[in-house]
């Protein structure tokens, strides 16, 4: 199976998807299913405007921000649990507990403590996205041969140069799959953040498109975003493999 | 009972039989096996020895129905075998096939209980099974908690339940330490003279041939042919501790004269082979 | 309990009595966060008057049948899926990115096509979940060892005989890591759905509480949901533990 005709297949799948959207379209009526050609016209001309461009502007910082956290606050979480045993063994439940949970229940608590504005969303971008990052990192440190470590006692180096010259190097690769699921994640939890209580940003976008029946509009975010979370996570999968190969 | 059976009647026979793998993606076809003539008689003892990628393994399953030949013809019992596996033939394999999800019990009655034998003759055939391979104490243990020798144990106990007149076994004493494989080899044999079934071995091990056979199939490299079949004349009252014969150590030495060379060859040595050779 | 589980126990508990502290001595007002014994005792009341039986009822019910369905289709897709490896290779692009993008972002787009009904909800919980099951699907099936499939053959086992009685049951711990996966995404799918926008449900009511700043019942609901998913989620867990050990013990 070459690489040309595995490619051909895909986009086999392609065009059955959108002529699944084509016929979808007929029954539901334009209204609330816009077809494709005419939400593609849309989506042109929509990202060049300005609303949108606030609105990305908006998100694109509150995702920053939040992965700035989730990234810090779960790498020392992950380091700390995965360096000490009795921490790992204790939290490592927890941690596996809470991930599961709907965190949108916390929701609310999020936004009575942070406020309705950008902080809100940040916390609760960041509070997916510690998560993954904190277990994937904690089994990365595990996974380190103990010899690594012996090493640098032999090569007397202290403590804090033993994590960042030995211990990340040695547990990047899996590290970095923590941090890819973390944007996948934490992208989420924003935009779920925004689609709720909020005024601003692509989640907004989409529920005020929604209550004015402004379906392309709809369709339009959501594709955009779909298809900035795609690229997004083919880089940081293209990164992890090379750190995988390297490894 | 002493010396070497009586001529008996022809119970599997393969005829000018070769397996070739079609050519995968930009690859030549694999010309895997034969042509091999061979013809195992009623209640023999047949091994098969070769080096690794011979085609041993192909040839058991062509006999056995899990593979057609690309030529020639495969028949047991007068019948014609092609592409199912014929009633009456048990085969174990090299890999673990023990079911993990059944108990041991279980497992050995697995085929059993499928044919419509009721169930008070199924329990029966099972405990007989597993008391004649020493599993009766664990019959309500699931094979995770047993070792590697203990579950090929289970396997041909699964393998014993049915009752097969022609048994083939692959390599299955392949992942266990050697002490375990000669006990393994009495147990075997223990089990060819309870059913009274042709019995066809493949394996490796030249010693393991010349203890438990009959009969000694030596192959060539790939494409596996027989370049030898030895008979050792052992009485069918045997044991490992046959070993000490004289006779053992001037069979294992024949085979491994006649298969050093194949073995170089299945190694890549090409000149190594040719001196080989002279 | 082992030393590690008492202290963890501990540790959840130092945590509750923490928070406990801080809300009775007013370092957190309640207008924030409301004391966990507070929390408790509302749910008790609100449970006790049966005043949210309706909703529990109509959330937990779309959670059962977004699991069932999620389970089925993704397991008989799974199956087809497998069995035809070209189909497979083509849609591998699709899966590998399938949790990459906030599928949950296309919720109001069904709400706008199917109306303010169960409907979207159901959708969008299956669209989370399924592709979970097929992916743990074809990973069982794929790891069934091939000399199963020769052993089904010398039993003289059909196709389906073959499938149920053999590859069923060896790929039965992945599909179940699939059960697993469909529980808890549909979990928080279809409470998340019900949080944005919903006629009624759990979810719509803690985002009623918050907007009428009707702490104690939020407080109430939001407790009352974390318990239950903690306990489902628990309990698979330890269901899949006690397979593991029985499958895995010694074999290499």
């Amino acid at each position: 199976m070459t690489a040309t005709r595995r490619a051909a297949d895909t986009l086999v799948i392609v065009i059955v998807l959108l002529a699944f959207w084509q016929a979808l379209q007929q029954v539901a009526g334009s209204t609330a299913l816009p077809a494709p050609l005419p939400t593609l016209a849309y989506l042109a001309q929509f990202v060049a405007s300005p609303r949108f461009a606030a609105s990305a502007a908006t998100t694109a910082l509150e995702l920053a921000l939040a992965l700035a956290l989730a990234y810090g606050i779960g790498l020392g979480f992950g380091v700390w649990m995965g360096a000490h045993r009795l921490s790992g063994a204790v939290g490592e439940p927890i941690l596996v507990a809470l991930y599961s949970l709907p965190k949108i229940t916390l929701y609310p608590v999020v936004l009575l403590i942070f406020g309705l504005g950008i902080s809100g969303k940040v916390a609760f971008g960041a509070l997916h996205g510690i998560l993954p990052v904190a277990l994937l990192t904690m089994g990365a440190i595990r996974a380190i041969p103990p010899v690594y470590l012996r090493s640098a006692r032999a090569l007397h180096l202290s403590p804090w140069q033993t994590i960042g010259t030995v211990l990340l190097p040695a547990a990047l690769p899996e590290v970095f799959t923590g941090l890819r699921i973390g944007f996948t994640v934490t992208l989420l939890g924003v935009l779920l953040g925004e689609m709720f209580a909020s005024k601003q940003g692509l989640g907004y976008l989409i529920m005020n498109a929604m209550s004015l029946a402004q379906s392309e509009e709809m369709l339009a975010v959501a594709i955009v975003l779909f298809v900035f979370a795609a690229i997004a996570n083919a880089l940081l999968l293209f990164i992890e493999h090379r750190l995988h190969r390297r490894a | 009972m002493t010396g070497p059976a009586a001529p008996r009647e022809v119970h599997a026979q393969l005829n000018g039989v070769t397996r070739v793998y079609p050519a995968a993606a930009g690859q030549q076809p694999v010309h895997a096996l034969g042509p091999i003539d061979l013809e195992l008689r009623k209640g023999e003892f047949f091994a098969v020895v070769g080096p690794s990628g011979c085609g041993k393994s192909t040839l058991l399953e062509v006999l056995a129905g899990l593979q057609r030949p690309s030529a020639g013809t495969v028949t047991f019992e007068g019948k014609p075998v092609s592409g199912e596996v014929a009633e009456g033939i048990g085969v174990v394999f090299q890999e673990d096939a023990s079911f993990p999800w059944l108990t041991v019990a279980d497992n050995a009655a697995f085929g059993l209980r499928r044919s419509g034998v009721a169930e008070a003759e199924v329990r029966r055939r099972v405990d007989d099974a597993l008391a004649f391979m020493g599993l009766k104490d664990f019959s309500r243990a699931y094979p995770a908690q047993l070792s590697g020798g203990m579950r090929q144990r289970v396997c041909i106990a699964r393998t014993l339940v049915l009752q097969p007149r022609l048994i083939l076994l692959d390599e299955p004493f392949g992942a266990l330490d050697a002490q375990t494989r000669l006990l393994m080899g009495d147990e075997v044999l223990r089990l060819w003279r309870r059913t009274g079934a042709t019995v066809l071995l493949i394996t490796h091990a030249l010693d393991e041939a010349a203890m438990l056979a009959d009969r000694i199939g030596a192959m060539s490299a790939r494409p596996g042919r027989f370049i030898d079949i030895i008979a050792t004349g052992w009485p069918r009252e045997r044991d490992s501790t046959i070993v000490a014969d004289a006779a053992f150590g001037a069979i294992t030495a024949q085979l491994w004269e006649r298969l050093r060379g194949e073995s170089l060859k299945a190694l890549g040595h090409s000149t190594m082979a040719a001196m080989a050779a002279e | 309990m082992t030393r590690v589980g008492a202290i963890r126990l501990a540790v959840v508990v130092a945590l509750i009595g923490t928070l406990e502290f801080f809300c009775r001595f007013g370092f957190i007002s309640p207008q924030t966060v409301i004391a966990p014994s507070e929390m408790a005792s509302a749910l008790g009341s609100l449970l006790a008057t049966g005043a949210i039986n309706a909703d529990i009822e109509r959330t937990l019910g779309v959670i059962v049948i977004v699991i069932v369905l999620s389970v089925v289709l993704g397991f008989a897709a799974g199956v087809i899926i497998h069995a035809l490896p070209r189909l497979r290779q083509a849609l591998d692009p699709f899966f590998a990115t399938y949790y990459a993008v906030p599928i949950f972002i296309f919720y109001p787009v069904l709400i706008a096509i199917f109306g303010l009904s169960p409907m979207p909800i159901v959708l969008i919980g299956v669209a989370t979940a399924v592709v979970a099951v097929i992916i743990a699907t074809l990973n069982g099936l794929d790891r069934v060892p091939r000399v199963l499939t020769k052993v089904a053959r010398v039993h003289r086992m059909g196709t389906l005989a073959t499938a149920v009685r053999l590859q069923l049951p060896a790929a039965a711990p992945y599909l179940f890591t699939g059960i697993k996966l469909a529980v808890s995404y549909g979990f928080i799918a279809v409470i998340a759905a019900e949080f944005i926008l919903s006629p009624a449900g759990l979810g719509r009511d803690i985002a009623d509480a918050y907007a009428n700043f009707d702490n104690r019942r939020m407080y109430a609901l939001i407790l009352f949901l974390l318990i239950i998913a903690t306990i489902v989620n628990a309990a698979l867990h330890a269901l899949d533990m006690r397979w593991a050990e029985r499958r895995s013990g010694g074999r290499s």
